[in-house]
């Protein structure tokens, strides 16, 4: 059982709500996930209105909402975001996503540090997107961050852990749950990802852009599980070296 | 450097001929280098080699816009504020030669325009006028820019160029993104289209991308009228001045559009015609050139081109559109600043995204973010 704060979990796979060809699609596919927590882009949602289709979409039998703050270019305006989206949607948990780059969106750490730290203080529930940077990620659970999300590669590059040399530092140093998020485009890397050792992963765009977005979620579901099982049930060590057929040592024994 | 030092190290008719040089080779490199190319790359995919692999262009730049914006394609609709016009670009129904009546819209109009824009669903509007800085100049654009601020989750500008300090104001005032189209970069012949008013300036409107930036504009639009002059070289500039920019201005987000004359009875006729083919051949060049810069295509365009082309890299699209003051709420007919061609309901435009697989996006920003 995955554990954010005090919020727990029974499935590993978080999932994202952005380039669905529907909102129909999009929930048939969230549901076919088992994914217990959506991340949600509060500029894609009205708030002013009740019946915004987008979350009526997601009203979803066990599945909480993780607002983002995507757009937002520094702390200052992530923490304004993040204190609307508690207010219009009742949730204190926060992804922070801080990217000035508006081409590649990669993540500010300086500025997504700031943020994290005021808005821990303030309660919130903070789940940020990060580089895959093992500094950063300790300074980020130091400022009272849930978890941290390092990504796998570039977001929506599909190309898998390219950062995996980095991502195995953080797992192993951190106290706080790792969530593997951006990049990940088959259920092949995602397993990947689980059996090192991550808490989740979170996938959109390898779902929402195939071809059957509900078939590909119910396959990253599979194979986050079959991950973790792995994962859980110790995975063999693996060597490059064949064994000497005249050890070397084999003349302390006689 | 500025952009302009940079294009004065570039000569038009060494670009044009690097084009028409290039090769078979050439374009198989460009397109292994799909999504981040260079600008020799860029050369070979729009030069004439790369026609006949056109097919693959389009797969190729339909699988990088998938990837990157997924099935979803923006909607935006203008908002036309004035047609008072000092300019006198040949090629433009508002060219204060012609004789036609001018308006410009009270608050009270605005006001009208916007709430029925509101009820059509449109969250992204696009404010219009032409060049009249006594008349419809900052101060009136920043009123405008006020009063149609709550009702919007994004407001944009296609407006006369403006000053530094005049954006960072419009920008803190929630102005979100800015379309300044260059029309063409041949500078030499530029004055040909441009004889008079302050559009005449070419050096002031191609720094106006680097005032836009420095005044820390979310979104800046770039853009050639193509049919000008030669489409290829015109584009090869664009992409160069796109480099420069992301290179000078990285916490700025781009965007290219495809604003193409048409050879219609009655009106300017296009130097350089740009038949679909080739028009496609652009969309796709440019987003193997560059995956994750946004693209956008107009009401200029016919439903058949728009339905077709769309899926090809195009990232926005505006519906339902009127090219004059007031055209929302009364039927009363000026000359329209051009033809528009697609007519078609934004209702309609949805469902034929559906049919294709797409959603319609109204609201893609907040006015909270800024």
């Amino acid at each position: 059982m995955l554990k954010l704060s005090d919020r727990t979990f029974q499935s590993r796979l978080f999932t994202g709500t952005g380039k669905f060809s529907s909102n129909q699609v999009m929930s048939q596919a969230i549901r076919a996930s088992g994914s217990q927590l959506v991340t949600v882009a509060l500029k894609r949602i009205d708030l002013q209105q009740q019946d915004d289709d987008m979350l009526s979409h997601l009203d979803i039998p066990g599945l909480s909402l993780l607002p983002n703050t995507s757009g937002v270019r520094n702390a200052e305006e992530a923490v304004f975001a993040a204190r609307m989206a508690r207010e219009a949607l009742g949730t204190n948990m926060i992804k922070v996503e801080i990217h000035p780059d508006p081409r590649y969106l990669l993540a500010d750490g300086e500025e997504t540090l700031k943020a994290t730290g005021e808005l821990a203080k303030d309660g919130f529930i903070v789940l940020p997107y990060i580089q895959a940077d093992p500094v950063l990620c300790k300074k980020l659970e130091e400022a009272g961050s849930a978890a941290v999300m390092p990504l796998g590669s570039p977001i929506g590059s599909n190309k898998g852990l390219q950062t995996r040399d980095f991502i195995r530092i953080i797992i192993e140093q951190s106290k706080v749950p790792v969530v593997v998020d951006a990049g990940i485009g088959a259920p092949s890397q995602a397993a990947e990802a689980m059996e090192m050792g991550a808490d989740a992963v979170l996938v959109n765009t390898a779902i929402a852009v195939s071809d059957d977005p509900v078939s590909m979620a119910r396959a990253f579901s599979k194979a986050v599980e079959a991950g973790r099982m792995a994962y859980e049930a110790g995975m063999g060590a693996t060597s490059g070296r064949a064994s000497a057929t005249s050890p070397l040592t084999s003349f302390l024994d006689s | 450097m500025a952009f302009i030092d940079q294009l004065q190290s570039l000569s038009w008719g060494s670009i044009a001929r690097g084009i028409q040089q290039k090769n078979n080779s050439d374009v198989m490199r460009a397109l292994s280098h799909a999504g981040a190319g260079s600008l020799d790359d860029l050369m070979a995919l729009l030069s004439p080699a790369a026609e006949q692999h056109l097919e693959e262009m389009a797969r190729i730049s339909q699988e990088l816009t998938l990837k990157r914006f997924g099935k979803t394609i923006n909607l935006y609709i203008p908002l036309y504020l004035s047609n008072a016009c000092i300019n006198s670009c040949v090629y433009c129904g508002f060219n204060h030669h012609n004789r036609l009546r001018r308006s410009i819209l009270t608050p009270a109009e605005t006001e009208q325009e916007a709430r029925q824009i509101q009820n059509m669903g449109f969250g992204h509007l696009l404010l219009v006028t032409g060049e009249h800085p006594r008349k419809a100049g900052f101060e009136y654009l920043r009123e405008a820019l006020r009063q149609v601020r709550e009702m919007f989750s994004l407001v944009s500008m296609e407006v006369q160029p403006m000053e530094e300090e005049e954006y960072r104001i419009l920008s803190r005032e929630g102005l979100n993104t800015v379309y300044v189209y260059q029309e063409t970069y041949r500078k030499d012949h530029y004055g040909r289209y441009h004889p008079g008013g302050p559009k005449a300036d070419f050096r002031y409107r191609l720094k106006t991308p680097e005032r836009l930036g420095k005044a820390g504009v979310h979104k800046v639009g770039l853009g050639v009228l193509l049919g000008l002059e030669d489409w290829r070289t015109d584009f090869f500039f664009t992409g160069a001045h796109l480099r420069y920019l992301q290179k000078h201005f990285w916490r700025t987000n781009y965007s290219v559009s495809f604003p193409r004359l048409r050879p219609f009875a009655g009106s300017y006729q296009p130097n350089f015609p740009v038949s679909d083919r080739q028009l496609v051949q652009l969309i796709t060049a440019l987003r193997i050139f560059d995956e994750n810069v946004e693209m956008a295509l107009s009401t200029r365009e016919s439903p058949h081109f728009r339905d077709h082309a769309f899926p090809l890299g195009i990232t926005s699209m505006s519906a339902g559109s009127s090219t004059q003051p007031g055209g929302y709420s009364n039927e009363a007919k000026n000359l329209e600043q051009f033809e528009v061609a697609d007519h078609r309901s934004p209702a309609e435009i949805v469902s034929t995204l559906e049919k294709q697989g797409y959603e319609a996006v109204w609201k893609n920003w907040d006015k909270a973010l800024q």
